[in-house]
């Protein structure tokens, strides 16, 4: 009896697995918390309630680095997932690793998936493709940097709100009229280095790295010591002195700076606007950053932050088929808009761009439009298409050391930028022997 | 009179310390291997590539200026921790021993912190201290003080070296309290009775006798702000401004498990194995001399 009993037990976690083993699994590591989150597994969702072949099951493995460590150990241990979401600083490391990774485009054409790589946005999928002009990841979330103005204290301080600067020239103008009005913070900023080394080198047209920003090769080497860097960065830290830039931390603890009305002017993510709409209680308007006008060819075009989807190695082609038909799924015009319209990242194809202006979004957000003529203002150069440097976690980390130490007044600005392109350097060479 | 156990068969007394033994093995000295392993490696990330490089990671991190000048924060952040951890809480633990009602409640509130995870000790203390949004920062503007760790070097390091010492408080609270509850009356007595202040009964007669827990504490505090405090150090400062907050481990940490540097890394933790190796045969070698069991 007994035996009979587990028999038929046994057979029906039989049946089941086989059940389930007919839908074949696609594991996706990603880091969107909260809101995000969930916009993430609705795309999810969706994807797997149109058709029954497969199904995506989403996993929510901590900050961007935190993913990429637990992916990095699951592949060693043999057991990666097949897609995984990388913050853009991570691009380079997972290039450089050919076992571990496949190219979205390789990925495309063996499963034969219509794949026309004409149809992205060049300013985003450019960061995220080679020099012969392959996808490697799949642009998902991606952002930029932008310019806020708190209306209010514009006003307060007898300045013309619906006039925000446009030139660095301008800024420090307004600077001057805001604090001679009493305004305590000035101009903040959040994430520093990708603000105002990565994004200022960029919008002037000028390489922040040798070899096409890295692009074209691992032997490349920083060029932030440029007599335009650090005479932006003698500007900023004059402003310091000044009182007129409050300096807020590495990550994005200027957002909370600008949303409290704390401060009248802010550099900050697109990404900013949902708690800036959440907790701002002033009028505030969105404008494209400022640039030095003496400099040639300014303004450029911004590059993007945010994260990519990558296709990890040694699964099966089943599965591979899978991934292409998801990624399919996500190039569409009404996902790509859905996405764009709830959580603000930018659009990645034409169509979904032309769409959205079409539905009207626009009018009501103008914001959202405008990160999307930022970043595609002038057809990217071989300077702001992105960058590509190894290893550039620890990379970013020494420059924005450097930084607060020319903030903090405990370097020059000129000694603080060269020590961070040797700093760096030495990290790239690293990166370069480690992957040769 | 033999006072020892004796087991008369020859492998029990092997089979009950064996679990301990395999845990020590597995989790202490095959990783402490491992490390030794990988920093004589050049990896990438995935492990997909590996040379031998010998030492060229230790003559790299040598090589480096800032990596010197962390061995200097570290010192000073560790010295803080150990000091004002162990001082705060002897003097709470003599306080309570004193407290005659409610002695548990005291007893208990004092415990509590040690249940708090050092990084939710950082953000707890993050949160008090934020530039902008603090409640202690709002106090000290109205004293007229500038409050900014986030750019302020001295005033970051106040800040961890304040988490650090809350978070370790109580388990030197704890033993302190157990050391205290173990010097004889009779002694405090006699001392009070020939007309020693309760001041210089603390000195000459109870702080003598706690000296093996001061001891074991100083030994455990110094690991603990060695090994135990990136936590901390990650919640709050991460290591900034500048370098001023970037100690030993933190660094590990860093180059390891956020940017995938291992053979860096290993080298890193190889070297901080054997500063607190030596500074623990430092201490039982000169320091424990003084002691009175």
């Amino acid at each position: 009896m007994k035996i009979k009993a587990l028999t038929v037990a046994l057979a029906s976690i039989g049946l089941f697995s086989t059940g389930a083993q007919a839908q074949t699994e696609i594991q996706w590591w990603h880091s969107m918390g909260g809101a995000l989150g969930e916009a993430l597994n609705g795309l999810a969702n969706k994807f797997n309630a149109g058709q029954k072949e497969y199904k995506v099951v989403p996993t929510f493995k901590g900050s961007y680095p935190e993913s990429m460590t637990a992916a990095i150990a699951s592949f060693r241990a043999g057991n990666a997932p097949h897609l995984l979401q990388v913050f853009e600083v991570g691009t380079a490391t997972m290039m450089a690793a050919k076992g571990a990774i496949v190219p979205v485009a390789t990925v495309m054409a063996n499963a034969k998936e219509p794949f026309e790589p004409k149809a992205y946005l060049p300013s985003v999928t450019g960061y995220y493709t080679d020099q012969k002009g392959n996808m490697l990841s799949f642009p998902f979330n991606s952002s930029t940097v932008m310019f806020y103005i708190n209306k209010d204290l514009f006003k307060k301080a007898g300045l013309d709100p619906n006039k925000a600067p446009r030139t660095w020239k301008e800024v420090q103008a307004a600077a001057d009229k805001l604090k001679a009005a009493g305004q305590q913070c000035v101009y903040t900023t959040s994430w520093p280095s990708w603000k105002h080394i990565e994004n200022f080198s960029a919008w002037h047209n000028l390489p922040i790295g040798t070899k096409e920003n890295g692009f074209g090769g691992l032997d490349t080497q920083f060029s932030i010591n440029s007599p335009q860097h650090v005479k932006h960065i003698t500007m900023l830290s004059d402003m310091a002195k000044k009182g007129q830039f409050t300096y807020a931390g590495r990550t994005n603890q200027g957002d909370a700076k600008f949303s409290s009305g704390e401060c009248a002017m802010f550099t900050g993510s697109t990404g900013a606007q949902a708690g800036i709409r959440k907790a701002g209680k002033f009028e505030w308007s969105i404008n494209f950053i400022p640039y030095h006008d003496d400099i040639a060819g300014a303004p450029q075009n911004s590059i993007i932050g945010g994260a990519s989807v990558w296709v990890m190695g040694g699964k099966k082609a089943e599965e591979y088929r899978g991934v292409a038909k998801f990624l399919s799924f996500l190039s569409t015009s009404e996902i790509q808009m859905e996405w764009h319209t709830t959580t603000g990242y930018v659009p990645i194809t034409q169509a979904a761009y032309e769409m959205t202006r079409k539905s009207g979004f626009y009018d009501k957000d103008p914001g959202a439009e405008l990160a999307v003529k930022q970043m595609t203002n002038k057809a990217p150069t071989a300077n702001s298409k992105g960058l590509r440097f190894g290893n550039f976690v620890q990379g970013r980390t020494v420059i924005e050391e450097e930084l607060e130490n020319v903030f903090s007044g405990k370097k020059e600005p000129k000694a603080a930028l060269d020590d961070a392109v040797k700093r760096a350097n030495e990290i790239l060479r690293q990166f370069e022997a480690a992957n040769k | 009179m033999e006072k020892r156990v004796v087991f008369r068969s020859a492998w029990l007394p092997y089979a009950l310390v064996a679990p301990q033994i395999v845990i020590t093995i597995l989790f202490f000295f095959w990783p402490a291997v491992q490390a030794v392993w990988y920093s004589f490696q050049l990896q990438d990330a995935f492990g997909l590539k590996t040379q031998f490089v010998g030492l060229q990671n230790y003559a790299n991190l040598f090589k480096d200026g800032n990596y010197v000048d962390s061995f200097k924060v570290t010192a000073l952040f560790s010295v803080l921790v150990a000091f004002f951890g162990i001082a705060i809480s002897l003097l709470l633990a003599t306080m309570a021993d004193r407290v005659l009602r409610g002695a548990m409640a005291y007893k208990t509130l004092l415990i509590w912190p040690y249940a708090v995870a050092p990084a939710i000790a950082g953000v707890l203390w993050a949160f008090l201290f934020a530039p902008s949004i603090g409640i202690v920062t709002y106090v000290l503007k109205g004293w007229g003080i500038d409050w900014n760790w986030i750019i302020k070097g001295d005033q970051a390091m106040l800040l961890v070296v304040i988490a650090a010492v809350w978070n370790q408080i109580s388990y030197n609270f704890l033993f302190f309290l157990a050391g205290l509850q173990s010097v004889p009356r009779s002694l405090i007595e006699a001392a009070a009775i020939d007309g020693a202040s309760p001041l210089r009964r603390f000195w000459t007669i109870v702080f003598p006798l706690l000296s093996p827990t001061t001891f074991f504490l100083l030994v455990v505090n110094i690991v603990f702000a060695f090994f135990a405090t990136f936590g901390i150090i990650d919640a709050t400062t991460q290591g900034g401004p500048g370098q001023a907050t970037n100690i030993l481990v933190y660094k590990v940490y860093h180059d390891g498990v956020k940017a995938a540097d291992l053979g860096g890394s290993s080298a890193q933790s190889v070297i901080l194995m054997f500063i607190v190796i030596a500074l623990t045969v430092v201490q039982f070698r000169f320091v424990e001399r003084k002691v009175q069991y």
